[in-house]
């Protein structure tokens, strides 16, 4: 039956969410926007918490970035809303929060949904309990991930890499760092893999942190590695290379993250138009649900235009996130989620800041002061993760069934 | 006749795809989806005699007949169920079979063709939605279904559809709205099949119209109403039996009125527009049309008249869905087909980037109807999730009416293509209020 409704199921769990989101991330918002590369000592009791939540959601729900683990088993083949919705509604709230505090919350990096979505059991119970920070981009390569240039060279029984990563998002905080490389640039993207790095393995040094426009409670590192030698079961997926499998194995991951980032866009863009909306009726001006857009006030016309874009945005992502716990393939609409979150969230925050004027654009410690920081952060959610123009992409080759040789 | 039968096995088959078992079984007819069908179908044999009765105080109701609310399932779902999913089937197939081909020819004469608005009429849409009490196989509210259908037929033409479903909205609004002696006159000759031509006509011809500050108006009388007026864009009125009408009640602001048109000295001018042409769009004028007592439905209930607006902007939030989705899958082919430059046009981002955006938005118009459809449906408060489902197809269905026809080019602009008919009739689901009600 039909119903695009919250699960009564996960209701306590959004709940939970949105008082971290409003008692613990609004109030601190300002202080680590404006000391950037201060470690929030403030999240470490919630990486805890989310454990918590992961833990005790009997059916395997959960809020945290592990919640994407897509089970191997199913025994009913009725309707399933199990931890990929649980975990998107745990990431809408929070975001709601704030951005990048939840890019820095202990053990809830990419990386961990990346070793959620492919690693074996035994990876996985090895890695339990650690922070993964996720490496894929390089100076010389973002969205074309097929280009990257650090080698991994298998050595006894370790695999030997060389190269260079940034935008490694909490790399400094983290653990361990899921890195891609590939074992021969010649066989392209079926050579690429993914492998697991300890945090002060030799050679694997940390070289600068990011100075950024937003998200600037998370850090942002740059990795060289100079013959880093890591242990052959910590790649992750299969360690063959299948031509005809091509990039199936590390990007699959994607199928996984992707909502999760859509999930932080429609977050962040509830922020902004519930603030503008308190403004608003603070001025007067109220929405009708009933009365047509012209027979409205210009702002609250605007603001429902918004709230109509933030409204697909969300049911987008809660769809690609209910079809991976209904195991259905995603891919699709995991990226129409991407696209239109990521596009989404920049429109309201900038509309919002300018709906609100010098209320919004002027720094403030919470409330509508918060709009402009807003602003900043969302940019990046159109840029990682797949940009706004990769995403348009991957739903046009899946359209129009095209390859990447064709549609490039 | 022939025709009539042809959409009759339309129904049938429907019933035999789902079922896979032989059809004797199947006529145990547990399910709503399968008696609608099978309601349609078995009328099909009646013959053309049946429109032609007359409206006739049949049953007797001792309190209003009404659907109960769907109990929430209280799990994120959009799989249709597998009723829905047999009449959106039905639907579906008779909407590529018959209206897309009649569509070029109904849009150029203004006119349906009566036997392809008979073959809609046989997928039991009306019946659905009525008690069973009245002579309908509904059980339980069905709004989610409705937007399916009206996606489905819409797929194949919006014009058609909308002359096709017309009548059902004025069911709809008695079952929904209408006590016990309205209901007991009108619902059983819908119910029947081959229903009476029908019409809920809101628009009225103004700039920056407000179904809310309606010009048509009803005074009090001793014996009932009399009704001043204009309304716009009501499809088929000329023909219709039955109509509701939207009017400001001097005491008690915007209410629904029925007004049976035999003896109403109502005067109709052909009134064709943009799109819809297929729906024959008329206006009305009453100039002291007398009503009785009994013909103010609702009791004239400010909410009444809210959820009546806002049940028919979801159906055209469902008809320009289903118009996008048609759009969408007419460019695929088309661009991946048109050569430019040495190879397909598609090869280009700005015109795969464009399908891409098509995509992405038709499917948020979708999700944001059939959230806001089965909210309501529910018996939960819908105004907000109607008014963002009314705003998302009213600006993004036209933009993909407008990318369609570029995409296509000069081909988009001629009527060679269908292309140039959807981008005129997507322009209606930001214009038009009532009509259509799911």
């Amino acid at each position: 039956m039909i119903n695009l409704e919250t699960p009564k199921k996960f209701r306590m769990l959004v709940d939970q969410a949105h008082q971290v989101a409003r008692q613990i991330f609004r109030p601190n918002s300002r202080r680590y926007d404006r000391a950037e590369h201060l470690y929030p000592r403030e999240l470490d009791m919630l990486g805890a918490l989310l454990d918590g939540m992961n833990a005790g959601g009997g059916g395997g729900e959960g809020a945290g970035a592990a919640g994407v683990r897509r089970s191997a088993a199913r025994s009913d083949e009725g309707n399933r809303n199990s931890s990929n919705l649980s975990t998107v509604l745990g990431t809408m709230e929070l975001c709601w929060g704030d951005v990048g505090f939840l890019l820095t919350m202990p053990r809830q990096g990419l990386g961990n949904s990346a070793i959620a979505s492919v690693a074996t059991d035994e990876q996985l119970e090895r890695f339990k309990g650690k922070w993964a920070a996720m490496a894929i981009t390089e100076p010389g390569c973002g969205s074309d991930s097929a280009a990257i240039r650090t080698t991994a060279r298998l050595d006894g029984d370790h695999y030997v890499l060389n190269g260079e990563k940034i935008y490694v998002t909490a790399g400094d905080r983290a653990d361990l760092v899921v890195v891609w490389a590939t074992l021969d640039r010649n066989l392209g993207r079926a050579a690429i893999k993914s492998f697991v790095v300890e945090k002060g393995t030799p050679g694997f040094d940390l070289v600068r942190l990011e100075h950024k426009l937003g998200i600037r409670a998370s850090d942002t590192a740059a990795f060289v590695l100079n013959d880093v030698r890591v242990p052959r079961e910590n790649l992750l997926g299969d360690p063959e290379i299948n031509v005809d499998k091509g990039f199936a194995g590390v990007m699959q991951t994607f199928d996984n993250t992707r909502p999760l980032v859509a999930a932080m866009a429609v977050g962040l863009a509830r922020a902004c138009l519930e603030e503008t909306r308190k403004l608003l009726e603070q001025a007067g001006i109220e929405l009708d649900d009933d009365a047509p857009a012209f027979a409205q006030h210009a702002a609250a016309s605007e603001c429902r235009r918004l709230e109509s874009e933030y409204e697909a945005a969300r049911l987008l992502t809660l769809q690609a996130a209910w079809m991976a716990d209904n195991r259905k393939p995603n891919s699709l609409q995991a990226s129409m989620a991407k696209a239109k979150a990521g596009r989404s969230c920049v429109e309201i925050a900038l509309r919002c800041v300018e709906l609100a004027g010098p209320l919004g654009y002027a720094e403030g410690e919470g409330g509508h002061g918060l709009l402009e920081k807003w602003a900043r952060d969302a940019k990046i959610l159109d840029i990682f993760e797949g940009t706004q123009q990769i995403q348009q992409l991957i739903v046009a080759r899946r359209l129009l069934g095209k390859t990447s040789a064709e549609l490039k | 006749m022939a025709f009539r039968s042809t959409a009759m096995g339309l129904g049938l088959r429907a019933v035999n795809r789902i079922g896979g078992s032989a059809l004797v079984d199947r006529l145990g007819l547990r399910k709503p989806a399968e008696k609608a069908l099978y309601h349609g179908s078995r009328l099909g044999f009646r013959g053309a005699d049946t429109l032609a009765r007359g409206l006739k105080a049949t049953q007797k109701l001792l309190k209003p007949a009404r659907l109960p609310h769907q109990a929430a399932q209280g799990l994120f779902d959009l799989t249709p169920t597998d009723e829905q999913q047999m009449l959106r089937d039905a639907a579906a197939a008779y909407a590529a079979e018959q209206l897309r081909p009649a569509a070029q020819a109904a849009d150029a004469t203004a006119a349906a063709p009566t036997e392809v608005l008979a073959g809609i009429d046989d997928l039991g849409i009306a019946a659905m939605s009525i008690p069973e009490a009245l002579g309908g196989v509904g059980a339980e509210r069905s709004a989610v279904t409705h937007a399916l259908i009206a996606e489905a037929l819409a797929h194949g033409d919006m014009g058609l559809a909308v002359a096709g479903l017309a009548p059902s909205a004025v069911s709809t609004a008695l079952v929904l709205w209408g006590d016990e002696a309205q209901q007991s006159q009108y619902l059983p000759a819908f119910a029947a099949g081959q229903g009476p031509v029908a019409a809920l006509a809101i628009c009225e011809p103004q700039p920056l119209f407000d179904s809310l500050t309606l010009r048509t108006r009803v005074r009090r009388t001793a014996d009932g109403f009399v009704l001043d007026g204009v309304k716009s864009l009501v499809p088929r009125a000329d023909r219709a039996e039955l109509l509701i009408v939207a009017a400001a009640l001097e005491d008690a602001g915007p209410s629904l009125f029925l007004v049976e048109a035999a003896g109403a000295d109502l005067r109709y001018a052909a009134e064709p527009a943009m799109g819809l042409r297929a729906a024959s769009t008329m206006r009305v004028e009453f100039d002291g049309v007398k009503l009785p007592a009994s013909a103010l439905l609702g009791a004239g209930d400010p909410i009444v008249y809210r959820e009546c607006i806002r049940l028919a902007r979801l159906g055209w939030c469902a008809l320009a869905v289903g118009t996008a989705q048609a759009a969408l899958d007419y460019l695929i082919p088309y661009v991946n087909e048109r050569q430019a430059f040495g190879e397909p046009i598609s090869h280009r981002q700005s015109v795969a980037f464009a399908v891409a955006n098509i995509g992405i938005e038709t499917e948020g118009m979708r999700l944001a109807t059939w959230r806001a459809a089965s909210r309501a449906e529910q018996g939960l408060d819908f105004a907000r999730a109607t008014a963002i489902a009314r705003r998302l197809c009213a600006d993004k269905g036209m933009q993909i009416g407008s990318e369609a026809v570029q995409l296509l080019g000069g081909h988009g602009f001629v009527k060679e293509h269908p292309v140039e008919r959807w981008y005129r009739d997507l322009r209606a689901a930001a214009v038009m209020e009532g009509v259509v009600l799911i």
